[in-house]
C-alpha cells in the first residue's frame, strides 16, 4: 500500500467501500485500441509480429506443458520462476498462453517497480500490458477484472544472480501477493520456465546508476538472446478458497504457503533440467 | 435540498450549476456569493457580492435559512490566478467558508466541497486506479497540491466537529468542456500537444456537464465522505492527441524538465509546474463508488475529449458563440422584480403553444420524447388546464423526469 506520510484521519469519516463494485466497473468502448491501464493493442501486435513471434516459435522453439491447468475464465495469479538478464520469460509465458490456451486469454504481467519510472522502458512496458506492483492493481486485476496476472514472487533478486547459480530458485521476496490472491479468492498456478537462464545469461552488473531513477545496476549480458530451447510448464491449480477463511486466524499460512510453491517450482525445474540433453537442442 | 447557496456563483461551474439548480423545483432559494459579478445569465438566483469573509457569510446562511451550501470556488488550475491569490482563496477562504457554517447554531445541514483528484499527486509507484482511501504517496510538491491537502484537512476537521452536517468532497478529474481556459487551453487548446519525451501518461476527464451533474447529485441525495469523480475510461496523452486531431510532440525532456519550461514559455506553450509529474506518471481513478451511489455520467473520457474537439473546430467558424452575457445590477433588479416583467412572463408561460391543438393525441406522444425540459413543463401545464388527456400528461412525466436526471 501507499506509505501512510500523509494524514490518515480522513479515513475516520470513509463509510465502508461497498466490497464489491464489480457490475460499476467501466463498459467497453469498441473504438479504443487502448485499455484503461494503457496497454496498447497496436504497439503489442507490432512488438509481438516483430520479435515475439520469432523468439517463440524459431529461436526458442517453446514447448509447452499443462495448459489445460489454465481456467477458461475467472482471475488466477501465475507464478513464475524468473531469470535472465533482459527476460524473456514473462513475454514467453504469455505468448504461450495466447498461442496454446483454447481461449487465447490475454495475460497481464506484473513489473519490478524500478523500471516504470524510466523513460521509455516504463512507457514501452505499460504498452504491452506490466502491470506496476501495487497491491490494489492486482487485487483489481484478479478480482474485479477477472484477468490471468504473472507475477515473479523472486522479485529484483532474481535476474540478479549470477548464471553459475541458474535455476536455483531465491526467496520469495513480493510481500503481499500472495496474500491479494487470498483476498481475491483467485487460484494460484505454479509456472515453470525453463531456457530462460541460459538465453540472456547475466555476465556481468554495472553498478551505480542509483542517482538516476533508482535503477540498482544494469545488468551486461550478449547483446542478443542465446537460442536456448524453452518448456513452459504450467501446474496444477492451487484453489485458494478455503485457504481465504483459514487465513485470518492462521498467520503462519501465507508463509507456508508461498515455501510450497517455491519448492513445487523448484522441483519441477529441476526435473526439467535433468530430462533435457542440452539447453540448446532440449 | 431546498435552501441552497453556492459560492463560486461566478466560477466555470458555479453558474451553470445554478442554471440547473434554478429549473428544479425542490430547490426554493438560490443564493450564489462571490467576488466578481457572475459570467452566466441567472434567473432566481439571488447575488451577493460577497468574500469569504466568515461573519458576512453566516448573516447570508442564518437569514436565507440556507440549509446546503455546495462549494466549487475552488481553484485547481495554476494558470488561472496568481498562486499567491489562489491560496487565498483555496485555504483561507475555505477556512472562511467552514467558520460559516459550523457550529450549533448554523441552518447549514449539508456541505459539498468540489476538489480535485490532484489531491492524490501523481508518482512512479502510485497505483493504477487511485480509490477514495488511498492516500498521497508523497507531500505535496506544488504550490496548488498544497493548498488543496491543506484545504481538505480543514473540511476533515470540519466534519468531526459537526456531526450533524452531511460534508461530501468530491475530487474530480481534469475538466474538459465549456471555454478553454488556463490548463486545459495551454495544454489542449494548441496546434499541438506538449508531451514529455519517452512517457505516455494516462489521464483521466470528467465533462463540464457532468460536473454540473455529479455536484447536483451531491446536493440531492446525502454522500457522506469522499468521492471521485471522473468519466469511465482512461486515455493515454497519445490517444487524447490522436482524438483531438494534433501531433503530439514530446518537447519536455524527462531530466531538468523545470528548466525547460521557462524556454517553453518563451515560445508559447505554458505548461505549469504542477503538471510536470502528471505527464511523466499520469493519474487513473476509481470512480465506482459515486456511480454505485447512483450517478450515471453522461460522457465517457473519451466521448468529452471528442465533445472538445468538435468545439475546437467550430470556434474558428463561429466565435466565441452567443453574445457575451453582462453583469448589470440596475438590469438584472429590472428583471427580476418588475411587474410588467413578471406578467409578460406569466403569459408566455400558460399561452398556447403554437399549432398544439391542431396535433393529434399520437402526434403529440411522438414528439414528446425531444422536449427541452421547460418545453416540456410548458405543455404540461397547457394539457392539465386543459383537455387534460392522460397518457399525453403520463408521457410528459416521464420525460420531465428523464430530463431532470
Amino acid at each position: 500500500m501507499a506509505d501512510e506520510t500523509q494524514p490518515v484521519e480522513f479515513r475516520r469519516h470513509l463509510p465502508a467501500r461497498p466490497a464489491d463494485l464489480r457490475e460499476q466497473l467501466p463498459g467497453l468502448e469498441p473504438e479504443r485500441t487502448v485499455t484503461d491501464w494503457g496497454r496498447s493493442e497496436r504497439v503489442e501486435t507490432f512488438v509481438d509480429r516483430l520479435v515475439y513471434d520469432f523468439l517463440y516459435r524459431y529461436w526458442f522453439r517453446v514447448e509447452v506443458e499443462g495448459i489445460e491447468n489454465l481456467p477458461s475464465e475467472g482471475g488466477a495469479l501465475l507464478l513464475a520462476n524468473h531469470a535472465g538478464a533482459v527476460p524473456p520469460d514473462g513475454a514467453m509465458i504469455a505468448k504461450a498462453i495466447r498461442e496454446e490456451h483454447p481461449r487465447a486469454r490475454t495475460l497481464h504481467v506484473l513489473t519490478a517497480r524500478a523500471l516504470s519510472g524510466v523513460p521509455g522502458i516504463g512507457m514501452l512496458q505499460t504498452k504491452l500490458g506490466r502491470i506496476a506492483p501495487h497491491p490494489a492493481n492486482l487485487h483489481r486485476l484478479l478480482f474485479d477484472e477477472t484477468q490471468l496476472v504473472l507475477a515473479f514472487p523472486e522479485g529484483a533478486s532474481a535476474t540478479a544472480k549470477p548464471f553459475k547459480e541458474r535455476y536455483r530458485l531465491r526467496a520469495f521476496d513480493s510481500p503481499g501477493l500472495i496474500e491479494v490472491a487470498l483476498s481475491a479468492r483467485v487460484p494460484l498456478i505454479p509456472v515453470a520456465v525453463l531456457g530462460a537462464e541460459e538465453a540472456v545469461p547475466v555476465l556481468a552488473r554495472v553498478g551505480g546508476f542509483r542517482q538516476l531513477h533508482r535503477v540498482p545496476s544494469v545488468p551486461v549480458a550478449a547483446p542478443l538472446p542465446l537460442p536456448a530451447k524453452f518448456r513452459i510448464r504450467f501446474l496444477e491449480p492451487i484453489d485458494t478458497a478455503p485457504m481465504a477463511i483459514a487465513s485470518s486466524d492462521d498467520p503462519g499460512l501465507v508463509a507456508r504457503l508461498s515455501d510450497d510453491i517455491r519448492a513445487l517450482i523448484q522441483e519441477n525445474l529441476l526435473e526439467l533440467v535433468a530430462e533435457r540433453r542440452s539447453p540448446w537442442l532440449g | 435540498m431546498s435552501r441552497v447557496l453556492i459560492t463560486g456563483i461566478s466560477s466555470r461551474w458555479g453558474g451553470p450549476l445554478a442554471q440547473a439548480l434554478e429549473r428544479d423545483p425542490s430547490v426554493e432559494a438560490l443564493v450564489g456569493i462571490d467576488t466578481h459579478d457572475p459570467r452566466h445569465e441567472l434567473q432566481r438566483t439571488e447575488f451577493v457580492r460577497v468574500d469569504t469573509q466568515p461573519a458576512l457569510i453566516r448573516r447570508i446562511l442564518v437569514a436565507a435559512g440556507i440549509d446546503t451550501v455546495i462549494d466549487t470556488r475552488l481553484v485547481t488550475d495554476p494558470l488561472l490566478l496568481a498562486l499567491q491569490r489562489a491560496r487565498e482563496v483555496n485555504v483561507e477562504g475555505t477556512g472562511g467558508i467552514l467558520e460559516a457554517c459550523g457550529g450549533q447554531s448554523s441552518p447549514v445541514r449539508k456541505l459539498v466541497f468540489k476538489s480535485s483528484a490532484q489531491w492524490y499527486g501523481s508518482e512512479a509507484g502510485d497505483p493504477a486506479f487511485f480509490t477514495e482511501e488511498d492516500v498521497r504517496s508523497r507531500p505535496p510538491r506544488a504550490a496548488i497540491e498544497r493548498d488543496l491537502v491543506e484545504a481538505e484537512q480543514a473540511i476533515d476537521a470540519f466534519a468531526a466537529r459537526n456531526p450533524h452536517t452531511t460534508v461530501t468532497v468530491l475530487r474530480f478529474a481534469t475538466e474538459i468542456g465549456g471555454q478553454p481556459e488556463g490548463s486545459q487551453a495551454a495544454l489542449l487548446g494548441r496546434p499541438l500537444v506538449a508531451g514529455m519525451l519517452g512517457f505516455d501518461p494516462r489521464c483521466q476527464f470528467i465533462h463540464d456537464d457532468d460536473v454540473i451533474g455529479v455536484l447536483r447529485h451531491a446536493a440531492r441525495t446525502d454522500l457522506p465522505g469522499i468521492y471521485n469523480a471522473a468519466a469511465d475510461g482512461v486515455l493515454t496523452l497519445s490517444e487524447v492527441a490522436a482524438l483531438l486531431g494534433k501531433p503530439l510532440l514530446p518537447l519536455l525532456p524527462p531530466w531538468g524538465a523545470d528548466l525547460a519550461l521557462a524556454q517553453l514559455r518563451r515560445v508559447g506553450v505554458a505548461v505549469p509546474l504542477e503538471m510536470l509529474r502528471e505527464l511523466r506518471f499520469g493519474r487513473g481513478l476509481d470512480n465506482r463508488r459515486l456511480k454505485a451511489s447512483g450517478y450515471v455520467y453522461r460522457y465517457t473520457s473519451r466521448e468529452a475529449v471528442l465533445k472538445l474537439r468538435a468545439q475546437q473546430r467550430l470556434r474558428p467558424l463561429l466565435g466565441s458563440g452567443s453574445v457575451e452575457y453582462r453583469y448589470e445590477r440596475e438590469v438584472e433588479d429590472f428583471l427580476r422584480w418588475s411587474p410588467a416583467v413578471h406578467a409578460a412572463r406569466e403569459r408566455q408561460e400558460t399561452g398556447q403553444p403554437d399549432g398544439y391543438d391542431e396535433l393529434s393525441a399520437d402526434e403529440v406522444l411522438s414528439l414528446v420524447g425531444t422536449l427541452e425540459p421547460q418545453a416540456a413543463e410548458r405543455l404540461r401545464r397547457y394539457e392539465a388546464s386543459g383537455r387534460g388527456r392522460q397518457p399525453i400528461l403520463d408521457a410528459l412525466d416521464r420525460r420531465l423526469r428523464a430530463v431532470q436526471r
